[in-house]
C-alpha cells in the first residue's frame, strides 16, 4: 500500500482535557502516517484516547479538549493551525466521519436523504439531484433494503444496522479521501454487525478511500485494517501491519491482549441423567405487564452442580427474562422452577431466607450493582451478617477471607467506596457479595461485557476457580461467544423467547445446527484476518446478517 | 421619537465598534500566538459583545465618577463591598480549617463563597437577634416617624439609627428581628414541607402501583392551581377560622405553604427515588429479603441526600419568597411580629422622598433587599452544588 | 403507536378533567369556611332573620352537591354569582339577587381581566424575544465572560422578590427620573399609547422577573441540544456555524422553546398578583387580593378559577406543541 502517496501525517500529537479548571493530558504524543487507500485500525481499551485521536485527525476537538502540541498534516495542510474556514472546507468534503451511534448522529428532524445530500450541496461537489441519485446508488452498494425509498424515511423509522450503513453512505457522499470510523458496529448485534462490516469494507475498497477504523474489538479490526496501532491510556504501544501484529506482537501489553482469547477451560462431562439438577426450569411462559406480550414461551432447561450453562442469544431473546423468573422478580404465568428437586414459590417475596440465599446474582454493570455510598466491607459484610448471623470481628474476618479469595488485598480495600475501584475490581466485589451468601447457584448476567478484555479474562478465571473449589452451578447469560467458548459446559441458544437449541458446548460449536444457532455462531468475528473473506465465500453475501436472520 | 433615535444610534455604534475591534485585532500582530488566533477566528457577535462590554463599563464609570447619583454610587459600592467580603471569606476558607474544607474552598467560585457567607451572617443574626438588636421589636417610642441617619438636624435621632416607623418602633431593631421571624418561619415551613414531601415521594417510588397512582394524582390536582393563588385562597379561609388571633394566622400559613410546597418536594423525591429503585443494588437487597425500612434508610436515602439538599435550598428560597409576598400583601405573618414583607409594605411610601432624603427612600429597599440578599445567596450556593454534581457525572 | 390526533385529544380530555377537579377543590375549600357564607357576609352582629334571608337567596339550604353543580353550570355560562361587597342588606331582605346586575362578579371580573391580559401581553412581547436571543447567545458562548455575567445576574433577578424589583424600578424610572408614573392609573377611554405608558413600570417589572427565568431555561435546553451527537455530526460535515444552528439545532429546539415560553407565561399569571398590588394596577390580581382581605367569597372563587384555567391552558399548549413538533410522533413507523 505504501507506494500510494501520503495522505495524513500525524506527529507527536498531544491533547489535553479540562477537568476542575485545570488541563490534564489525554494523549501523550501519537505519530502515524496514512497513505491513500489504506485502512489503519486503532485499538485500545475505553479511555485509551482512540476517538480523541480520530477526531484530532480531522482537526477537530470536542468541547473541553485542546491540541497542545504536535502536528496534523492532511495532504500538506496543517490542520492544527488552519483557520476555521479552511477546516470547514475539508470536513465532510475530503475527510468524513462515521459515528458510533448512528441513531443519535442522524438529526431526528430531517429525512435521511436530506441529510445525505447536505454535504455535497454545501461543498459544491454535486447538485441536489445528482447527489440524490448517487445516494440511491450508494444505498444499493451498501445492500440497504429498498434503496430507492429508504432515503425518504426519518431516522427513527429505520433500524440500527441500516442507519449505520446509511451513515457510511453519507460519509461517502462527497467521495472523501479519508473516513474516520469511530466504533461503527459496537452498538449492534453480532448478526447485524457482520453485514455492516462486510459492506463498509467493500465500499472502502471500491472507492480506494483511506480510513481510520477505531474499535476495541480485536477480531473486528483484524478483518478491516491493513495496519494496526495499539493505544493504552493515551500512549502509543506499537504499530505494525495486521498480519505481523497478530502473529508476532512485540510489546507485553499487546501480547496480553492477544492472549485473552486463549483462555479455555476444559469442558466437564454432562451430568448423569439420574442426578437431580440444582436448578430446573420447567415449561416457563412469562409476560410483562398485563400478560398480553409474552416474552418467554415454554422454556425448559436444567443446571447441574459444578456446571456452567451459557444462555446465548441477541438482545430481546429473553435470556435476562429467564433469569428474572428464576430469581422470582417476574413470577411466570405458567411452569415451575425447581431447586434441588423442590418447587420454589414463584414470587421472591414468598421464598424463605434459605431459598433466597441459595441463588445469588452477579450483574452486568458493577456501577449500578454496588451502592456507591457503602464501603466494600459493608457491601460484602451485609449478606454475611444477614444470612449467617455473623457480627463484629467474626464478620470482618469473613469479609477479609472473601477479599483474599478474590485476590484483593483486604487491608487496602475493605474501607474503600466502589468509586475508588476499577471496573474489574468492582465486578470482583459483586462476586464477593454473591459468594458471601454461600450459595449453590449463581446467575452471571453479562458479567464481562462491560469490561475490557484483559480484565474480563481475569474475572472468568476467578469464576472458574471458584466453581472448581466450591462446586457452584453457574448460569451464564451472554451474547459474547468468546466467553461461551472459554467457560461454558453446556449452551442454551434462545431466540424470541424460545429455546432454539441446547446441548454440550463441543456439540454446539460443531455443525450442523439449527439455522439460527449456526448464524449466531458463525457471525462472531475471529482473530484470523481472512475470516470474513472465508465466511463470505462460504455463505455468500445474502446469507449473513438481517437478510439471513429474516429467512429463519 | 428622540428615544428611538438614541436607541438606533447606540445599536449602530455598538455594531460598528464590534467590527472595528475585530478588524483592529486582526490588523495588529499581538505578541501571543493564541491571541492572534483568537482574533482571527472571532465571530462578529463576539466582537460586538466586546464592544457592548466596553460601553457598559464606560457608562458605569460615567455615573460613578462624573455624574454621580447617590443610589447608583451606593449600589456600586455595595456590590464592590460584597465582592470584597466574599473574596476575603474565601481566602480565609482556603487557609483555615481541615484539608477537606480547604480543598472545597479552593474549587469554589466567588459567588458560592458569597452565598455561604450570607447564609452564615443571616443564621447568626436570626439566632442572636435579641442580643444584637438595640431594642425589642414591639417597643413603641414617643417619637414616631424619625428619619434615618441619626442626625437631629435632618430629623433623626442618634438613638434610632434608621429612625422609627409611623407608630414609633425602632426600624433597625425590627429589621434585625425580621431576620428571626421571616427566616425562622420560612425554615420551619420548608422542613415541614420536606418531611411530608420526601416521605410520600419515597413511599410512592418504592411501593409503586396504586399508592403511587393515588398520591401522584392528588399532587397533580394540587399543582394545577398556581401556588400563590392557591395559598391566597386557603389563607382567606384560614383568616376566617383564626379570627383576630394573629398567631393562629401565622400557624395556618405555615401549614398551608408547607402542604402546597410539599407537592414539589414529592415530585423530586419520587423521581430521585425511582432512579435509585431501578438500580441493581436495590434489586440485590430485595432479593436478599431485606425489609422496607432497611431499603429506605440504608440503601436509598444515602444516595438521595445530594439532590435533596440542593432542592432544600431552592424550596427554602421559594417558601421564603412566598411568605414575604403574602406578608407584603398583608395576609402573611401578622403584627406585632416584625417581618420584612410587612415592613416593605408599611415603608413603601417613603420611596417618594428619594429627591430630598435618599436614606429615607432606601428604607423599604433595605427590607426588600434583606429578603433578596438571602435568596440570592442560597441560590448561588445551590447553583454551585448542582454544577458540581452534574460535572461529576460527565 | 398512536396517531398524533388521538394523543392530542387525550391531552385535551385530561385538561378538561383537571379543570373539573380544580373547580371541585376550589368549591370544597370555600365550603370549609366556619359557619357559612351568610355568617361570613354579615359578621357576628347580624340578626338571625338577615342571615336566613341570605341563606335563602344564595341557596345555602340546598345540599353541597346541588350547590356545586348550580355554581358550575352558572360559571360555565359566564355567571359567577354576586359579589358580597356590592350588595346591601336591604337587597337581600327582599328582592332576588339580580343576575348580571350591578353587583355581578362577571361585571367586575371582565374589564379587570382584560387589563391584566394587556399587562401580561406587554410583558410577554418584550421578554420573549429578548430572553430567547440572550439565552441562545449564552448557550452558544457558554463559559465565556458573557455567560458568567448572565448566570449571576439572572440568578439574582430570579431570587429577588417581585416587589424588590418593582421598587427599584419605581425609584429609578419614576422618582429620580420621572419617565413613567409610579401608580398605574388605567381606565377606559385611554389611548393605546397612554395605556402603554401607564402600564410600563408593572410590565417592566414582570419582564425582568420572567426574562431571567426564561433565559436560564432557554440556555439550559439549547446547551442540552448542542451536546447531541447529530450537532457534532453536522459540524463534522463542514457546515457553517449558521447552518448548523438554523438547519440542525432550531427544528429540534422548537419543542423545548415553546415549552419554556408556555411555562413562563404561566409564571406571569402568578407574578401579576404582587406587581398589580405594588402599582395599584386595576387588574384581576389586585381584585383577587382585595377580595381575599374582605373575604368576598364569590370573587375569590371566580378569580381562582380564572387563574387556574389560564394556567392549565398554558401547560396544555406546551404539551400539545411538544407533541406536534416531535418528528417521531409526526411520522410514525
Amino acid at each position: 500500500m505504501s507506494e500510494q502517496e501520503l495522505l495524513l501525517k500525524v506527529r507527536d500529537l498531544e491533547i489535553e482535557g479540562r477537568s476542575d479548571e485545570t488541563w490534564s493530558p489525554i494523549i501523550n504524543g501519537a505519530s502515524f502516517d496514512l497513505h491513500k487507500g489504506e485502512v489503519l485500525g486503532m485499538i485500545g481499551e475505553s479511555g485509551a484516547g482512540k476517538s480523541t485521536i480520530g477526531l484530532a485527525s480531522m482537526g477537530f476537538t470536542r468541547d473541553g479538549c485542546r491540541i497542545s502540541g504536535g502536528s496534523v498534516e492532511f495532504d500538506g495542510i496543517d490542520l492544527v493551525n488552519a483557520d476555521a474556514a479552511t477546516k470547514r472546507g475539508l470536513l465532510g468534503k475530503r475527510i468524513a466521519y462515521v459515528a458510533q451511534s448512528a441513531a443519535a448522529s442522524f438529526n431526528p428532524a430531517h429525512r435521511l436523504m436530506e441529510q445525505h445530500i447536505e454535504g455535497p450541496v454545501q461543498h459544491g461537489v454535486f447538485s441536489a439531484d445528482e447527489s440524490e441519485e448517487d445516494g440511491i446508488e450508494l444505498y444499493r452498494k451498501l445492500r440497504l433494503p429498498d434503496p430507492e425509498n429508504i432515503g425518504f424515511r426519518y431516522p427513527h423509522q429505520v433500524s440500527g444496522g441500516q442507519l449505520q450503513r446509511a451513515m457510511t453512505a453519507m460519509a461517502m457522499a462527497c467521495r472523501p479521501d479519508l473516513i474516520i470510523f469511530d466504533e461503527p458496529t459496537t452498538a449492534l448485534d453480532v448478526t447485524t454487525q457482520i453485514e455492516v462490516l462486510a459492506s463498509i469494507r467493500d465500499i472502502v475498497e471500491q472507492f480506494n478511500t483511506a480510513a481510520i477504523y477505531i474499535t476495541h474489538d480485536l477480531a473486528v479490526v483484524a478483518q478491516m485494517a491493513d495496519r494496526i496501532k495499539v493505544l493504552l491510556k493515551g500512549d502509543e504501544v506499537e504499530e505494525a501491519d495486521t498480519r505481523t501484529m497478530l502473529s508476532n506482537p512485540q510489546e507485553e501489553y499487546t501480547k496480553s491482549l492477544w492472549a485473552v482469547r486463549s483462555f479455555q477451560r476444559d469442558q466437564k462431562p454432562m451430568a448423569p441423567a439420574s442426578e437431580t439438577p440444582v436448578v430446573s426450569l420447567k415449561n416457563i411462559t412469562a409476560a410483562y405487564g398485563d400478560g398480553t406480550i409474552k416474552v418467554l414461551h415454554d422454556v425448559s432447561f436444567d443446571i447441574h452442580a459444578g456446571r456452567t450453562v451459557a444462555v446465548v442469544g441477541e438482545s430481546g431473546s429473553g435470556k435476562s427474562t429467564a433469569a428474572r423468573c428464576m430469581t422470582g422478580l417476574l413470577p411466570p404465568m405458567e411452569g415451575t422452577i425447581e431447586f434441588d428437586g423442590v418447587k420454589l414459590p414463584a414470587d421472591y417475596r414468598d421464598r424463605n431466607k434459605d431459598q433466597l440465599r441459595q441463588a445469588q446474582m452477579i450483574y452486568q454493570m458493577a456501577d449500578t450493582a454496588l451502592n456507591p455510598r457503602k464501603t466494600i466491607g459493608e457491601i460484602i459484610g451485609r449478606p454475611v451478617e444477614f444470612y449467617l448471623g455473623l457480627t463484629g470481628t467474626a464478620k470482618r474476618k469473613r469479609v477479609e477471607e472473601l477479599l483474599d479469595v478474590l485476590e484483593l488485598e483486604p487491608k487496602q480495600y475493605i474501607d474503600r467506596l466502589p468509586s475508588e475501584l476499577s471496573g474489574g475490581q468492582k465486578q470482583r466485589i459483586g462476586i464477593g457479595r454473591a459468594l458471601a451468601a454461600e450459595p449453590k447457584f449463581i446467575i452471571c448476567d453479562e458479567v464481562t461485557s462491560a469490561l475490557d478484555q484483559l480484565v474480563a479474562e481475569g474475572i472468568l478465571r476467578t469464576l472458574a476457580k471458584l466453581q472448581d473449589e466450591l462446586g457452584l452451578a453457574y448460569m451464564f447469560i451472554t451474547h459474547d461467544l468468546a466467553t461461551v467458548r472459554s467457560i461454558a459446559d453446556e449452551v442454551v441458544a434462545m431466540k424470541e423467547g424460545r429455546v432454539v437449541e441446547a446441548g454440550p458446548k463441543d456439540v454446539m460449536f460443531k455443525p450442523p445446527h439449527h439455522a439460527y444457532t449456526d448464524l449466531l455462531l458463525s457471525s462472531v468475528p475471529e482473530m484470523d484476518p481472512d475470516w470474513l473473506d472465508q465466511l463470505l465465500e462460504e455463505r455468500g453475501v445474502d446469507n449473513i446478517g438481517d437478510a439471513a436472520s429474516s429467512k429463519i | 421619537m428622540s428615544v428611538l433615535l438614541w436607541v438606533i444610534g447606540i445599536v449602530a455604534g455598538l455594531l460598528a465598534g464590534g467590527w472595528a475591534i475585530r478588524a483592529l485585532g486582526r490588523a495588529i500582530n499581538l505578541p501571543s500566538k493564541d491571541a492572534n488566533i483568537y482574533f482571527r477566528d472571532m465571530p462578529f457577535l463576539a466582537s460586538v459583545g466586546l464592544a457592548v462590554a466596553t460601553f457598559a463599563i464606560a457608562v458605569v464609570i460615567y455615573f460613578y465618577f462624573i455624574a454621580p447619583t447617590p443610589f447608583f454610587v451606593w449600589a456600586v459600592n455595595g456590590f464592590l463591598f460584597f465582592a470584597f467580603c466574599a473574596f476575603i471569606f474565601r481566602l480565609l476558607g482556603r487557609n483555615v480549617g481541615t484539608e477537606g474544607s480547604k480543598k472545597l474552598f479552593r474549587q469554589m467560585p466567588l459567588t458560592a463563597a458569597f452565598g455561604i457567607l450570607v447564609i452564615i451572617v443571616y443564621a447568626i443574626t436570626s439566632i442572636f437577634a435579641g442580643a444584637i438588636a438595640p431594642y425589642g421589636q414591639e417597643i413603641v417610642f414617643a417619637k414616631a416617624n424619625l428619619l434615618p441617619g441619626g442626625d437631629p438636624a435632618t430629623g433623626g435621632d442618634p438613638a434610632h439609627l434608621l429612625g422609627t416607623d409611623q407608630i414609633g418602633r425602632d426600624i433597625l431593631s425590627r429589621i434585625i428581628y425580621g431576620a428571626q421571624n421571616t427566616v425562622g418561619i420560612a425554615f420551619i415551613t420548608t422542613c415541614l414541607a420536606f418531611l411530608i414531601g420526601t416521605s410520600m415521594g419515597f413511599l410512592a417510588a418504592i411501593k409503586g402501583g396504586w399508592v403511587d397512582q393515588l398520591t401522584s394524582r392528588i399532587v397533580d390536582a394540587l399543582m394545577a392551581i398556581p401556588q400563590l393563588i392557591f395559598a391566597l385562597l386557603l389563607m382567606t379561609i384560614a383568616t376566617a377560622w383564626a379570627g383576630s388571633n394573629g398567631f393562629l394566622v401565622t400557624v395556618y400559613m405555615v401549614l398551608i405553604i408547607a402542604v402546597l410546597d410539599s407537592t414539589r418536594v414529592y415530585r423530586l423525591s419520587r423521581a430521585v427515588g425511582l432512579n435509585i429503585v431501578v438500580m441493581d443494588y436495590i434489586e440485590a437487597a430485595k432479593l436478599r429479603g431485606e425489609t422496607l425500612s432497611y431499603l429506605v434508610f440504608k440503601e436509598i436515602l444515602p444516595n438521595a441526600i445530594a439532590p435533596l439538599l440542593a432542592e432544600f435550598g431552592l424550596r427554602f428560597c421559594f417558601v421564603f419568597l412566598t411568605i414575604a409576598s403574602l406578608s407584603f400583601l398583608g395576609i402573611g405573618i401578622q403584627p406585632p411580629l416584625a417581618d420584612w414583607g410587612t415592613m416593605v409594605k408599611d415603608l413603601a411610601a417613603f420611596i417618594n422622598f428619594a429627591q430630598f432624603s435618599p436614606l429615607t427612600a432606601a428604607l423599604p429597599l433595605m427590607a426588600a433587599g434583606a429578603i433578596a440578599l438571602l435568596t440570592v445567596g442560597v441560590n448561588f450556593v445551590v447553583d454551585w452544588m448542582l454544577q458540581k454534581t452534574s460535572g461529576l457525572k460527565e | 403507536m398512536q396517531s398524533v390526533g388521538m394523543i392530542i385529544l387525550q391531552r385535551l380530555g385530561l385538561g378538561l378533567v383537571t379543570l373539573f377537579v380544580v373547580s371541585v377543590i376550589i368549591f370544597t375549600a370555600v365550603n370549609m369556611l366556619p359557619g357559612d357564607f351568610a355568617q361570613a357576609i354579615l359578621g357576628q352582629g347580624a340578626t338571625p332573620e338577615a342571615v336566613e334571608a341570605i341563606r335563602e337567596s344564595i341557596g345555602l339550604n340546598k345540599d353541597p352537591f346541588t350547590r356545586y353543580f348550580e355554581w358550575l353550570t352558572a360559571a360555565l355560562q359566564g355567571d359567577f354569582g354576586t359579589s358580597f361587597a356590592q350588595v346591601s342588606f336591604s337587597e337581600f331582605a327582599g328582592s332576588d339577587t339580580g343576575k348580571g346586575g350591578i353587583g355581578s362578579v362577571t361585571d367586575q371580573l371582565v374589564p379587570r381581566f382584560k387589563n391584566t391580559l394587556f399587562l401580561a401581553s406587554v410583558a410577554a412581547i418584550i421578554s420573549i424575544p429578548l430572553s430567547l436571543v440572550l439565552g441562545i447567545l449564552a448557550a452558544l458562548y457558554r463559559n465565556s465572560a458573557y455567560d458568567r455575567v448572565v448566570n449571576v445576574s439572572t440568578l439574582s433577578a430570579i431570587s429577588s422578590p417581585d416587589f424588590f424589583l418593582a421598587y427599584i424600578l419605581i425609584l429609578a424610572l419614576a422618582v429620580i427620573n420621572p419617565l413613567f408614573p409610579a401608580v398605574s392609573n388605567v381606565y377606559d377611554g385611554l389611548t393605546f399609547w397612554e395605556r402603554l405608558n401607564a402600564s410600563m413600570l408593572p410590565a417592566l417589572t414582570l419582564t425582568l422577573a420572567v426574562t431571567a427565568q426564561m433565559m436560564r431555561m432557554t440556555r439550559a435546553s439549547i446547551i442540552n441540544l448542542l451536546a447531541s451527537p447529530y450537532i457534532e455530526m453536522a459540524r463534522l460535515k463542514g457546515l457553517s456555524p449558521m447552518r448548523v444552528i438554523v438547519k440542525h439545532a432550531l427544528p429540534n429546539a422548537l419543542a423545548p422553546i415553546i415549552n419554556v415560553i408556555a411555562l413562563n407565561l404561566a409564571f406571569l399569571i402568578t407574578g401579576v398578583v404582587v406587581v398589580e398590588v405594588v402599582f395599584v394596577y386595576p387588574g384581576i390580581g389586585q381584585l383577587f387580593v382585595d377580595s381575599v382581605k374582605i373575604r368576598d367569597i364569590p370573587i375569590v372563587q371566580a378569580c381562582c378559577l380564572v387563574f387556574a384555567a389560564t394556567y392549565i391552558l398554558l401547560n396544555l399548549t406546551a404539551d400539545i406543541a411538544s407533541i406536534l413538533t416531535n418528528p417521531r410522533l409526526r411520522h410514525p413507523k
